[in-house]
């Protein structure tokens, strides 16, 4: 009796389609299209307007390859990854935790939401000229600037995942005995894993703006450094050079952040049907 | 053993609706006892208290009078000897089937080859042996359902409490799943008490029927059909069934419904 159950059951499952189906263009084809088609058009108007005021995409690789050549571009690449890579990994380590702890805890959420939900919308950059009182002009208060405005989305979006468990499931925790700090890792904390991607995918671009500004207004160096320099010189295609990179890094840094959240929850993916791409 | 008795329990609770607070009467002194090995079934209409009066024997809400014990002790909260079946199964879904059925015991301090090969005999049981591996969302809503027994039973616990666990089934695969429990029931003689609002169900399945409005126990029935049930579906033909099934109706619709329409 259970053998014949268990067998209609499977085919019911079944997710497979056995007539092959037309496919689609993929994904990626659909982008480059589009990217190469952005370029053209870009290239051919570009070319009509006066340098100064714009520039246009063989300008810009011209730009690029004489920066690389010489070496500048890298050396102002490390200087700006460096603080940005340690303000953001720092937002993460800091923002996650007390996202879940805010999420989870009554008394955290009223005593901590309100200042997380105001500092979100915190102007930062009326503030850098009192952290460059506090930290100086130097490495620290880059990290700063990088690490404020990356935290905040981190830290709600994780505080949000944590509201939006199901009740359903922590009463599964909680019908096996199982004490809060064990509820918290393996039920909280994995069902609010796709809200906290989402959250350091929503920092990276902030961080990256937080970036520049921060290499603005302390000690001019870096990437932020080469836009300054080049838009003083009324160098249209050089100041393009960094934007470009910092677009194409925080498209990167996206693709990674979304690769390692299909890595280490794959569910989320397949529960939306999105694993078939 | 697993006797569960509920003793005067009441649950009482407030709800602020348009901004006037109503206090709902949740369970009224309900009194009655599950005996050991018994299949009880509590129905009625939504809202009469049912999933509440499970709810606080499983301990995930707390009564304010009276208690529930299991076999005379008093609960204080979840326990091991409740084992507890929802609705829609509640399978984490980052789980695969047989992990989901190890949740259970991991929490109950289970550990290394036990525990796996635990996991593995409650799934067999149950009917999924081939597909300990699929996560919840590669399983049917049957499946899933099968997943949530398991796991419940896993734990050995002295009383399976499943709130209208077949509820979100499709016909077909809930009769089949009603066979299948009762077959788990014979194998496994643990006690059951199930929340339910298909009158069939209750009937097919239920040793004693404990009907429920308003957070009151209306009436209490005995089930004149002789264990083992193997073939629900001659059970359907029988006098007895059709007997027991009309009258749980007149319970439930006993008073104001009945009236109105007959005017």
């Amino acid at each position: 009796m259970v053998d014949i159950a268990n067998r209609q059951d499977k085919a019911a499952a079944a997710p497979e389609t056995e007539t092959a189906e037309r496919k689609p263009l993929p994904r990626w084809a659909i982008t480059l299209v589009s990217i190469v088609v952005m370029l053209i058009l870009w290239e051919i108007f570009g070319r009509r307007v006066n340098p100064v005021f714009g520039s246009y995409p063989s300008a810009i690789a011209v730009a690029f390859w004489e920066l690389a050549v010489t070496g500048q571009l890298w050396s102002a690449l490390y200087d700006s990854l460096r603080p940005f890579l340690l303000g953001y990994a720092l937002a993460i380590l800091i923002g996650v935790p007390l996202g879940l702890l805010i999420g989870g805890v009554r008394v955290a959420e009223a005593a901590l939401g309100i200042y997380v939900t105001a500092g979100y919308a915190m102007p930062l950059v009326a503030l850098v000229p009192l952290l460059i009182l506090w930290l100086g002009l130097g490495f620290a208060v880059k990290v700063a600037v990088v690490f404020l405005m990356a935290l905040f989305p981190i830290c709600i979006n994780t505080w949000l995942g944590v509201v939006a468990v199901p009740k359903t499931l922590i009463e599964v925790g909680k019908s096996f005995v199982a004490p809060d700090i064990v509820i918290l890792r393996r039920i909280v904390l994995p069902a609010t894993l796709p809200y906290i991607m989402a959250g350091i995918r929503l920092a990276v671009g902030r961080a990256v703006v937080a970036m520049v500004i921060a290499e603005f207004f302390t000690t001019i160096s870096g990437l932020g450094a080469v836009i300054i320099n080049s838009a003083n010189n009324f160098d249209t295609a050089t100041m393009f050079v960094p934007i470009i990179i910092l677009m194409l890094m925080a498209v990167g840094l996206n693709w990674l952040i979304g690769f390692v959240e299909r890595t280490v929850a794959p569910w989320q993916a397949e529960i939306a049907g999105r694993d078939r791409e | 053993m697993g006797e569960v008795t509920f003793l005067e329990v009441s649950k009482r609770f407030s709800l602020r609706v348009d901004g006037e607070v109503h206090h709902v009467q949740a369970l009224d002194r309900v009194s009655f006892t599950v005996k050991d090995g018994e299949i009880v079934a509590l129905i009625g209409p939504s809202g009469c208290g049912k999933t509440t009066a499970l709810r606080v024997a499983m301990g995930l809400d707390p009564s304010t009078g009276g208690r529930v014990t299991v076999d005379g002790r008093e609960i204080n909260g979840c326990g091991y000897d409740r084992g507890m079946v929802f609705q829609h199964a509640e399978l984490l879904p980052w789980l695969s089937a047989l992990q989901n059925v190890m949740f259970g015991l991991e929490m109950k301090g289970v550990r290394g080859a036990p525990l796996r090969e635990a996991a593995e005999k409650y799934l067999h049981l149950v009917g999924l042996r081939d597909s300990k591996n699929r996560r919840p969302h590669q399983l049917s809503g049957g499946m899933k359902q099968r997943v949530g027994i398991a796991r419940a039973l896993a734990i050995d616990p002295k009383v399976l409490l499943m709130d209208e666990p077949f509820g979100a089934l499709d016909a077909q695969t809930r009769e089949t799943l009603q066979a299948e429990l009762l077959d788990i029931h014979a194998r496994t003689g643990k006690t059951i008490l199930f929340v339910t609002h298909d009158l069939d169900e209750a009937v097919l399945i239920a040793d004693r029927i404990v009907v429920m409005k308003n957070g009151r126990v209306q009436e209490i029935m005995n089930v004149p059909l002789k264990r083992p049930r193997p073939d629900l579906s001659l059970v359907r033909g029988t006098p007895e069934f059709a007997e027991t099934r009309y009258k749980v109706w007149r319970a439930i619709h006993d008073g104001a419904a009945v009236h109105r329409w007959s005017i």
